[in-house]
């Protein structure tokens, strides 16, 4: 009876690993909302539109986002500075900027695309909704506050964890800004969301020398 | 028969009930947490401690839920299947005796629903009954899966009972050699297992009078055929073929839900127990074990029995979910080719080896008289 010792010899792995799991460290579950697994630095999460350091916004309402997103639940809409109190440095600014969260894959070529760094992505993944117009960010839950803060959508809720949303993506740390190798680590991506902050790149000689 | 003896029959009546509903509803989270740890998981854990309250969580949304009966149903035989699903179930516990006689108000109550003198026979058709639920739900249900998973049903039905019957009637033959003569009760078979074996073989008793007098030794064989029918038997995996969720939907039961489903699935886990039952009754001693009788205190003695019976009932039941977390399922030619290519002949092979020895045994060889 031969499929005897088959059997036994497949009972053996799943008793095994059961006294793995009840005795050892076989156990590959985490309770969720009670144990949070620590996020891959590059997590791609809810997108956040970023100011300058002066509070300008950084979005210039080019619409390469939208043009990027393979998605096309980016929906943007520029519009001239006003006379007197520009709102980027630009000519123009984002007058309209809405994110469909629930067609978003979280691929991040929107982020990729942006000219200026106005838009990048955070570790807060939990926007679920009971109601499908919530899904929709518009321009003034993505935009981050003059302070640098970016408002959650859901402060009340018991699984807000606000550094999630002040923790970028942090994409760029692979390359350099000039989207080449060879210069990687040089001028790091820095982090958070919010005004970029980093000491001009040294000119060739110094890098070489 | 006064009063009392009423009251007792149905005092055990109703212990055998709501023995198979505790045991129901603890063995359904039993199995998710054992799946789940033989998965590197953790199961259902948010229902009480552990999750223990998972299946009364479920029991009860079920019980809530509407019961939805689809246009085409053969209305009467679709309401019955649940019933004879269940019943049959209920009743092949009620002749296992699940613990040692006990004294109540000066008369000697059996722990067993009712001692009948065909209690092996009853368990047959009983077990046979229970296909007719699988295989009229699936006809009645008037849907192309539920019929599929009752034809199949009906096939394998057919090639595992034989392998069962033949398998027990290999120790009722056994049993029948010891003093009485030959029996079906399965109060009267325990009874012949208790013991060591030094009554049999004095010359080894040192060694011997350890080794419990339980069928399981001498017919392991039959044993072993056994068990892989009462899987069959009871439609679980790796012989789910009625059920096969990746092809028949949910098969037989496809069309049921709300309480008419809950039957179905309490059918089923009552099936198991009693099964496993019944084989730790027929091989492994039932609630033979040592009581301590004299030395413990009497409440001690009287329930060890039962303590035994269950030990040995869920060292099977576990058997059964450790298969379960084990094998993929059977085709349909395989399950086919093991029940008349494998197990019947290994069933009639083992009869008759197992005869001859005890004829040997007993009467001593044919030509040396």
């Amino acid at each position: 009876m031969g499929f005897l010792s088959e059997l036994w010899k497949g009972l053996r792995v799943t008793g095994r690993t059961a006294g793995r799991t009840i005795f050892g460290d076989g156990l590959v579950t985490t309770k969720y909302p009670e144990e949070m697994r620590e996020k891959p630095q590059r997590f791609h999460g809810r997108h956040v539109l970023n100011r300058y350091p002066d509070g300008m916004e950084k979005c210039i309402g080019c619409e390469l986002c939208a043009g990027a997103c393979p998605a096309r639940c980016i929906y943007v809409r520029g519009a001239d500075n006003p006379e007197g109190a520009p709102v980027s440095p630009g000519e123009r600014f984002g007058y309209v900027y809405e994110i469909n969260m629930l067609r978003c894959i979280f691929c991040g070529l929107c982020v990729e695309a942006c000219p200026t760094e106005a838009i990048t992505m955070t570790h807060l993944f939990e926007m679920s909704t009971t109601n499908r117009n919530d899904a929709v960010y518009t321009k003034a839950e993505l935009l981050m506050g003059v302070d640098g803060t970016v408002p959650h959508m859901f402060p009340d809720d018991p699984l807000a964890d606000h550094a999630e949303l002040d923790t970028a993506d942090g994409w760029l740390r692979a390359t350099a800004p000039g989207g080449v190798a060879a210069y990687e680590g040089e001028r790091s991506w820095q982090g958070t969301p919010g005004p970029a902050r980093w000491d001009p790149e040294p000119d060739q000689a110094t890098r070489d020398a | 028969m006064d009063t009392v003896d009423v009251l007792l029959v149905v005092g055990r009546v109703l212990a055998v009930f709501v023995l198979l509903l505790v045991v129901t509803i603890i063995n359904v989270w039993l199995e998710r947490k054992i799946l789940a740890d033989m998965q590197s998981r953790i199961g259902p854990d948010r229902a009480g401690p552990w999750g223990i309250l998972q299946t009364v969580a479920d029991g009860l949304k079920l019980f809530f839920k509407e019961q939805v009966t689809p246009r085409k149903v053969e209305y009467g035989i679709y309401l019955l299947a649940p019933f004879l699903a269940v019943i049959p179930a209920f009743l092949i516990f009620m002749v296992v005796p699940f613990g040692a006689p006990i004294t109540i108000a000066g008369r000697e109550v059996p722990l067993q629903g009712a001692d009948l003198n065909i209690g092996v026979l009853f368990v047959l058709a009983m077990s046979s009954l229970a296909v007719y639920a699988v295989v009229l739900a699936g006809w009645s249900s008037g849907s192309k899966y539920p019929l599929l998973g009752g034809v199949r049903a009906t096939a394998q039905a057919i090639s595992y009972e034989a392998a069962m019957g033949l398998a027990i009637v290999a120790v009722v033959v056994f049993a029948s050699t010891q003093a009485g003569g030959g029996t079906l009760s399965l109060a009267e078979l325990v009874e012949r297992q208790r013991g060591t074996y030094d009554q049999v073989f004095p010359a080894l008793a040192p060694v011997a009078r350890f080794i419990p007098r339980w069928n399981v030794l001498p017919q392991l064989v039959a044993f072993v055929i056994f068990f892989i029918a009462i899987v069959a038997e009871t439609n679980r995996a790796p012989f789910d073929l009625v059920e096969a969720e990746q092809e028949l939907v949910g098969g037989f039961h496809t069309e049921y839900s709300g309480m008419r489903f809950a039957m179905f699935f309490l059918a089923e886990y009552v099936n198991i127990f009693s099964m496993s039952a019944i084989a730790a009754t027929l091989f492994l001693g039932g609630w033979d074990g040592p009581t301590w009788q004299g030395s413990a205190p009497a409440f001690v003695s009287a329930v060890l029995p039962t303590i035994w019976f269950l030990i040995k009932t869920y060292a099977l039941v576990l058997v059964f979910f450790w298969i379960r977390a084990t094998l993929p399922r059977l085709r349909y030619d395989q399950l086919m080719q093991l029940g008349w290519k494998r197990l019947i002949p290994a069933a009639l092979v083992w009869l008759m080896v197992s005869t001859a020895v005890i004829g040997i045994r007993q009467f001593g060889l044919p030509w040396s008289q």
